[in-house]
């Protein structure tokens, strides 16, 4: 068995005096395509900060491909994981590829300036998340759905082997849904990437994810394969609404009542 | 932007610098030729060449040495706060050093000074910004990782408020002969701005300081939690951007007086023309400011010879309808 490229311990988080998650314990293994579902508020976001480094943890310890996280250099963590934030603002106007090619950055020495394979990867980045033709676009011009695929590409050009992404289809239509969704599945079983990220679709969950985290208000994590977490009471309890497991068109789905 | 477009673009502008500066040197009420300053910078003896070594050389390198630096401070501060309405003032210093001075001046103090006393002023308003606003530097904010810094922003606005008051209260105060010369400095004034050996070497270590950083600026622009995951030190990354733009400013309103819009209009202008890349806009801004200020400058002592206006006023009118221009001819880049 290979090195766990996320190793979290007994991880407790905490807001002022609101414990949002209890002594939770997982890991991602290569090739895994992790869904974290909850409701708002339950500490998705507060997780995947505290995982990427943003935020201290309270009590617990998280380990990123066998180390502890305090032990990588800025620049090394930049190159094992990525993470793509809910929400992020262009200040200033910018060419579309060279907000790509800031993905690069980790692997560039300091005084080094990107070169064409860098320019290679950053236009193959933008053809994953179809927006082959906008190169040379200005980020400010664009829609809020293809300024998330903007940020996606450049997550795909860090190049990382564990990929963190807050929401990452929240602003995108049906089609680049599915799109974006297929292709981290794709880079999970053909190059062992490890994937987490958070949805509210239950059915983009249970389609893509290999596991599911699923918070609860009370802070408990229920956790494992997908179809052993995403269960209608499990759902209930999380949510509080009622939802209904169906098969249909050979796939499993999720109808709130 | 490829290196080599880069490396163009500043030498490009270092050139400019350097003609703009022959042409500081030659005009004026006494009009030197070209041979003559060139002689004047070798040492040659003559009335003419000591013109231009003691008066005009001395003022000339000073406004070069304010423009850069105001520059410089301006597309730093834009970045830290990601704000392009930033500029080196936004967070009260020139405030600060306002009050130094003119409080100063106020009680009839000298040159000397007036000079301590901006210096003074700048330095307090600096620690004040960076006590209040702790947080922002020292922390990783939790949930306002993305927002850009509203609160280091509001913290400085407040502050200049303050100063301002404190201004006003002055300028009503002062006594009718030391007015003018408030104003003049309040305007920004390179007139008996002999000393511009400090800010030309600041302007210079600032560059080296901040130039290596670069790229690390242009991630930081794209967000603190973006920049984080990308591998930057975020922290000590905005620090070090606030305390270089900080000595920067405080070295050039200390030279010059609180000279307006060089630091909001340049950064911003090669920015529209060129793009914003801060490994080619950094130096660009040093020496496109530094540029612009010399020509204010070199304008503001000669148009109305013998009168000299607020090189301010010259910056102000120059430069707003260029920026008008290259605001309303094409705000997005094809």
């Amino acid at each position: 068995m290979s090195t766990p490229l996320l190793e979290v311990r007994d991880l407790t988080l905490q807001v002022g005096a609101r414990i949002l998650v209890r002594e939770l314990s997982f890991q991602i293994n290569p090739s895994e395509v992790w869904c974290m579902l909850g409701p708002n508020g339950a500490g998705k976001t507060t997780f995947l900060h505290t995982v990427v480094g943003l935020r201290e943890s309270q009590a617990g310890m998280v380990r990123l491909a066998g180390r502890t996280l305090g032990d990588w250099s800025a620049a090394e963590a930049a190159r094992q994981r990525g993470f793509l934030p809910q929400t992020y603002h262009d200040a200033f106007s910018a060419s579309v590829l060279d907000s790509v090619m800031l993905g690069r950055h980790p692997y560039l020495s300091r005084w080094q300036w990107e070169g064409e394979g860098d320019r290679e990867i950053a236009i193959d980045a933008l053809a994953a998340v179809d927006l082959a033709g906008f190169a040379q676009r200005d980020v400010l011009a664009l829609s809020g759905g293809e300024r998330q695929r903007v940020a996606l590409a450049a997550l795909l050009a860090q190049d990382a082997p564990l990929l963190l992404l807050d929401e990452p289809v929240s602003h995108l239509d049906l089609h680049h849904q599915l799109l974006v969704l297929d292709h981290l599945g794709k880079l999970a079983r053909e190059r062992g990437t490890g994937v987490l990220f958070t949805v509210h679709d239950l059915n983009l969950a249970t389609r893509f994810a290999s596991h599911a985290l699923l918070l609860t208000p009370q802070g408990t994590v229920q956790q494992g394969p997908i179809g052993e977490v995403m269960t209608e009471t499990a759902l209930w309890c999380a949510f509080g609404h009622r939802v209904s497991r169906i098969e249909a068109a050979g796939r499993v789905l999720f109808v709130p009542e | 932007m490829p290196a080599r477009r880069a490396v163009l673009v500043i030498v490009l502008l270092a050139a400019l610098a350097g003609m703009s500066l022959f042409a500081a040197l030659t005009v004026g009420s006494m009009q030197v030729d070209l041979r003559e300053v060139l002689d004047a910078l070798v040492g040659g003896a003559g009335v003419r060449q000591e013109v231009v070594r003691l008066l005009r050389l001395p003022r000339a390198l000073a406004a070069f040495a304010t423009g850069g630096l105001l520059a410089l401070a301006g597309a730093l501060m834009q970045i830290l706060l990601r704000n392009p309405l930033a500029d080196p003032y936004v967070l009260g210093l020139s405030g600060g050093a306002a009050v130094g001075a003119l409080g100063a001046m106020f009680v009839g103090f000298g040159a000397l000074a007036v000079h301590l006393g901006a210096a003074g002023g700048a330095l307090v308003s600096v620690l004040l910004v960076f006590a209040l606003a702790r947080r922002d530097f020292a922390r990783q904010q939790m949930f306002g990782a993305f927002d850009a810094s509203p609160r280091l922003l509001l913290t400085g606005v407040m502050l200049a408020a303050g100063w301002a008051a404190v201004i006003t209260l002055m300028l009503t105060l002062a006594p009718e002969a030391r007015l003018r010369g408030m104003l003049f400095w309040l305007m920004g004034d390179l007139n008996g701005a002999e000393s511009w050996a400090p800010a030309l070497l600041v302007l210079a270590a600032a560059l080296v300081v901040i130039y290596p950083a670069a790229r690390d600026l242009n991630v930081l622009l794209r967000g603190e939690a973006i920049a984080h995951a990308l591998g930057v030190r975020v922290r000590r990354l905005r620090r070090t951007v606030y305390v270089v733009a900080s000595v920067a400013t405080a070295l050039a309103v200390t030279t010059a007086g609180a000279i307006g819009f060089v630091g909001l209009v340049v950064p911003h202008a090669l920015r529209l023309a060129l793009g914003n890349d801060q490994r080619m806009l950094l130096p660009a801004s040093a020496f496109a400011g530094g540029t612009l200020l010399l020509l204010a400058d070199t304008a503001a002592r000669s148009v109305l010879a013998p009168q000299q206006l607020p090189v301010g006023v010259i910056t102000a009118l120059l430069g707003v309808p260029v920026f008008m221009f290259l605001l309303t001819r094409n705000p997005r880049k094809t």
